[in-house]
């Protein structure tokens, strides 16, 4: 008599199993958290700077990439950006001749892009309220001193604005990487894709989502625990009532 | 570039190219039609998630290890793990579980065809999640109502459930709406989920078309102009909900500060 092989047996690493599936979908989780996270940051810098650099125009083009941005479901962008984005560039590129007829945009540069654009709309707000955090006072000292712009950018409003920001943007990175599993929907091989794929080859639904919520509810708690020791380590030397 | 050059070059795309009579007569009336299936889908899952937020909020500040505890882990996995992921559990989980299941004989599915309409599991799983959601934030309501004012209504020798119906609760309420505000929003957003589980509400109806059609701008741009509009017409909905529930705190309009301040 052979027993019913254990569920578990389907976690197996290699052809038998699903383990190394689910390894590559949660490192490819990983990745596009990571790099999206990166773009968003960069996004986040330009469109605080934007909306605080006091010109009406520059303002008014942040105002309008975060109210898009938030008003859009991400799915919709996410599908925005790697179906019209896409077909967009390749006509572009193809037009003018930068690359052939086969030239297509793969899901990870697409859910990198869309990740970033998303989440640089919500960092764009985090930012800028930190940078408004920052005393005038500070920014008009370093001034006196002599200080260029771009020192005192580096050496006043930075550090201090990423003190301030790192509650906001903790919360965004556990949105990103909550967030990154809709980019399955473009075919991307991330984690909830690697599930999706594993429970409908075989019909264990509930074992392999569960397997796939417990890795993403692993990330989650794993980054919680860090963003408290980061958030303590950007609070060195700061004097608590 | 202008607006004719913009048209020139999407007409030069590969695929089909942008057709502006499509978008106008044929894919935004479809998706209008579906807007009642995104609004069913955030007022059904908003009012029962916030429901039973409210057990979730009062047993995660009970002391009580088995009251916390549960409500604790409940939190933490709807917070946790992605709704996409909560989604497919629930609409393919139970779909497994009844799957097996007979009613009278007849296999479940068939005695109940309801069962096999992916909406209502879509509502299932917003409610938990909203539940989840609002569950933490409610609970940081309850925890900020002043002390004052339940110590009040023991004074009045209230109950203690009397003091949760009459004092706790709607003063948490009132607390935390505008952060309710923000989630009932990001609910309305969630609901593009749905169209993952074969609900046709408006991303599911746009992503349809698409599919048919192969018309990429028309369908997806539709379908942002559409979320932007009911977005819109929500915060505006919000905002006046929590002016209603605040009237008795508004300053009178008679004496507006400004004459007030000049002398």
């Amino acid at each position: 008599m052979n027993p019913q092989p254990s569920l578990w047996s389907l976690m197996a690493y290699g052809d038998t199993g699903f383990g190394d599936e689910f390894l590559k979908g949660l490192l490819f989780t990983l990745q596009i958290s990571l790099s999206g996270y990166a773009v968003a940051f960069v996004l986040g810098l330009m469109g605080a700077g934007a909306k605080l650099h006091g010109n009406k125009w520059l303002y008014r083009a942040g105002d309008l990439y975060t109210t898009f941005v938030r008003a859009i479901p991400e799915l919709l962008l996410i599908l925005m950006v790697y179906y019209m984005g896409g077909r967009a560039l390749t006509a572009l590129f193809v037009g003018v001749g930068l690359a052939g007829q086969d030239f297509q945009v793969t899901p990870l540069a697409a859910a990198v892009a869309s990740l970033g654009l998303i989440y640089g709309a919500y960092l764009t707000d985090i930012l800028r309220g930190a940078i408004q955090a920052i005393p005038k006072g500070q920014l008009e000292a370093g001034r006196a001193y002599g200080m260029h712009a771009p020192m005192r950018f580096r050496r006043i409003i930075f550090p201090q604005m990423i003190r301030y920001a790192i509650p906001g943007m903790g919360n965004q990175w556990l949105n990103i990487t909550k967030d990154s599993s809709l980019v399955s929907a473009i075919g991307a091989f991330e984690m909830a894709f690697a599930a999706k794929s594993a429970a409908s080859q075989t019909k264990h639904y509930i074992f392999f989502y569960s397997i796939g919520a417990l890795c993403f509810l692993a990330i989650t708690i794993v980054s919680m625990v860090a963003l408290q020791q980061i958030e303590r380590r950007a609070s060195r030397g700061v004097r608590r009532a | 570039m202008g607006i004719e050059q913009c048209y020139a070059f999407l007409q030069t795309a590969p695929g089909p190219g942008f057709d502006v009579c499509f978008m106008l007569w044929t894919v935004i009336p479809a998706l209008i039609k579906a807007i009642p299936v995104s609004l069913f889908l955030v007022f059904t899952s908003g009012i029962i998630g916030n429901l039973m937020a409210v057990p979730v909020a009062v047993a995660r500040v009970s002391h009580n290890p088995v009251l916390w505890m549960p409500s604790y882990a409940f939190i933490l996995l709807m917070r946790g793990t992605p709704l996409l992921v909560q989604i497919y559990l629930i609409y393919y989980g139970l779909g497994q579980v009844f799957g097996d299941m007979t009613l009278f004989g007849k296999p479940l599915m068939r005695a109940l065809p309801f069962l096999r309409e992916g909406i209502y599991y879509a509502i299932f799983a917003l409610s938990l999640n909203t539940a989840g959601y609002t569950g933490e934030i409610l609970r940081g309501a309850i925890l900020a109502v002043p002390h004052g004012e339940i110590e009040a209504g023991k004074a009045f020798g209230m109950s203690p459930w009397l003091i949760f119906r009459r004092v706790t609760l709607p003063r948490a309420i009132r607390i935390c709406l505008p952060a309710m505000s923000t989630e009932t929003i990001l609910l309305l957003k969630a609901t593009a989920l749905a169209s993952t589980i074969t609900v046709y509400e408006v991303l599911g109806t746009a992503q349809f078309i698409r599919s048919q059609t192969y018309r990429i701008y028309e369908t997806l741009i539709s379908a942002g102009l559409v979320y932007i509009v009911l977005v819109f017409l929500l915060t505006r909905l919000m905002n006046w909900l929590e002016r209603y529930l605040n009237k008795d705190r508004e300053r009178p309009v008679s004496m507006p500060r400004a004459q007030v301040a000049k002398p």
